[in-house]
């Protein structure tokens, strides 16, 4: 008799726990929505978070529960107009080109224009260095030049020359991985028609910067007065262009006191199709064994 | 009031379940690394430490004690604490997806987290009353999560060094814990002088 008590509590219970579950997994399934997997699929899936959506999935997810088509079908830049068109054709709505956007980098303190303020020997990377004083650079916001921006790159856009990063404009798909990379926040997105390009980040006063970089930008103002569309003005001590006004006229650039303002070229034709990520990363998770 | 910040606050910092009772080491080191998940995860202790209390108390003193059959103790609590978390896991999938979402695969992890089964007994040990035993539970995990978060700070630190070929990696991070729990010990008095007793 004293068996039966404990073992037939231990059983009830687990057939009691069973038997919640079961009914608890019935009542409140969660379908995966059919139109979500497609979309998916159809997603180069890169899950670097240009579209806005914390990846491929949520993305997808977002499109698919858009009952009014208020979620563009556009917005993965990585994939560009195939996989937008594709998405589009999934979702049954009208086709529009993918917007394309391009990473810019805001330092052009090269070597040759910029000095190191210390002799760094610690773990060789932006963000270990940053946390040392405030980096490497006799800048602030200087390139601190360890590719931390090379090493996201899924698609080899990015390279170190001369102690700066150098933007590839051809293969880069303005995911905005390098951008989320760069501790000093050098690294922006914007529209592929932009032309012109603040290379300066700088928060000295002029006075300063034309001590340590011989290229940054002194804050003169000259740009925000030659700008007929309101377009640059200079904050925290360098110009700033908003990319929704500017024309790409580089009436600013040629302006310029200390040429920090470039013109990049147009491109000679728009790339057909966008290069699949080198490495396709898929979000890990760390999972320590109890 | 005052017993009820006793046992909140030396549950916290005198009796933390990590860094003095070594208990949910596992989780401590793993999933430090970065402080979001830190955070997600010391959310989801809390959140299971409280709930698996107010279900294996009344089963202790409700069926365990009254019908002699203490030595099931464990088993019992193991089972009904996994298919509670499983429970918990399927309804927030459903009812609140964001914040399944956010805290992923450490839900399940929980299941068979040591500091999770070792609260709900040591309640039983101490003799705690039901309300009593919430608030210890619900300070066990606030202790939890002052312990990941300032150790994935630490993490932060190690993992931007440059560290003597033969300690870098675990070695490293478990002389810093070492060094934590050290600090964590010096609040040994501090209730006593806070309350007197």
């Amino acid at each position: 008799m004293q068996f039966i008590i404990p073992v037939g509590i231990v059983t009830a219970m687990g057939l009691l726990a069973g038997g919640i579950l079961t009914i608890a997994d019935k009542f409140m399934a969660v379908q995966m929505d059919e139109t979500a997997a497609k979309v998916l699929a159809a997603l180069p899936g890169a899950n670097c978070g240009a579209c806005g959506f914390a990846g491929c999935a949520d993305y997808a997810n977002a499109l698919a529960k858009d009952e009014e088509h208020a979620i563009k079908a556009n917005l993965c830049t990585p994939g560009g107009d195939a996989v937008a068109m594709e998405v589009s054709s999934i979702l049954g709505v009208e086709f529009e080109g993918a917007s394309s956007k391009i990473a810019i980098m805001k330092c052009s303190g090269s070597r040759d224009r910029t000095s190191y303020a210390m002799d760094y020997q610690g773990h060789q990377t932006c963000k270990a260095n940053k946390l040392f004083f405030r980096g490497r650079g006799a800048c602030e916001m200087a390139c601190l030049g360890f590719g931390d921006c090379v090493n996201v790159c899924a698609y080899d856009a990015i390279r170190i020359e001369n102690g700066l990063a150098v933007i590839n404009k051809y293969k880069c798909v303005g995911c905005g991985l390098c951008a989320k990379a760069c501790p000093n926040a050098l690294i922006e997105i914007v529209p592929d028609k932009t032309r012109v390009v603040v290379g300066c980040s700088s928060v000295d006063p002029g006075k300063v910067t034309r001590e340590i970089c011989a290229i940054g930008c002194i804050a003169c103002k000259l740009c925000e007065k030659t700008c007929k569309f309101d377009a640059i003005h200079v904050i925290n001590n360098h110009a700033v262009i908003d990319y929704t006004k500017c024309k790409n006229c580089t009436a600013c650039a040629k302006k310029c006191p200390t040429n920090v303002i470039h013109v990049f070229p147009r491109p000679v034709s728009a790339p057909q199709q966008k290069p699949k990520p080198v490495a396709a990363e898929t979000a890990q998770v760390e999972a320590p064994a109890q | 009031m005052q017993e009820m910040m006793i046992i909140i606050l030396s549950a916290i910092l005198v009796n933390n379940f990590v860094l003095v009772k070594f208990l949910g080491i596992c989780p401590f080191l793993g999933v430090s690394k970065k402080l979001d998940s830190a955070v997600g995860m010391s959310l989801a202790v809390i959140f299971v430490m409280v709930l698996a209390t107010a279900v294996t108390y009344p089963i202790q003193m409700g069926l365990l004690v009254p019908l002699q059959i203490g030595y099931l103790q464990t088993i019992v609590f193991i089972l009904v604490i996994a298919a509670l978390v499983q429970l918990v896991e399927i309804s927030l999938k459903k009812y609140v997806p964001s914040l399944h979402q956010s805290l992923g695969v450490y839900l399940p992890l929980i299941t068979t987290n040591c500091a999770v089964l070792g609260v709900t007994i040591l309640n039983i040990d101490e003799k705690y009353t039901f309300f009593q035993s919430l608030l210890n539970s619900f300070g066990a995990g606030v202790g939890f999560l002052l312990a990941m978060v300032l150790f994935s700070g630490i993490r932060q630190r190690i993992e931007n060094n440059d560290f003597p070929a033969a300690f870098k990696g675990i070695p490293a991070v478990l002389i810093a814990a070492s060094i934590v729990s050290l600090s964590f010990m010096g609040f040994s008095g501090v209730i006593d002088g806070l309350f007197g007793h």
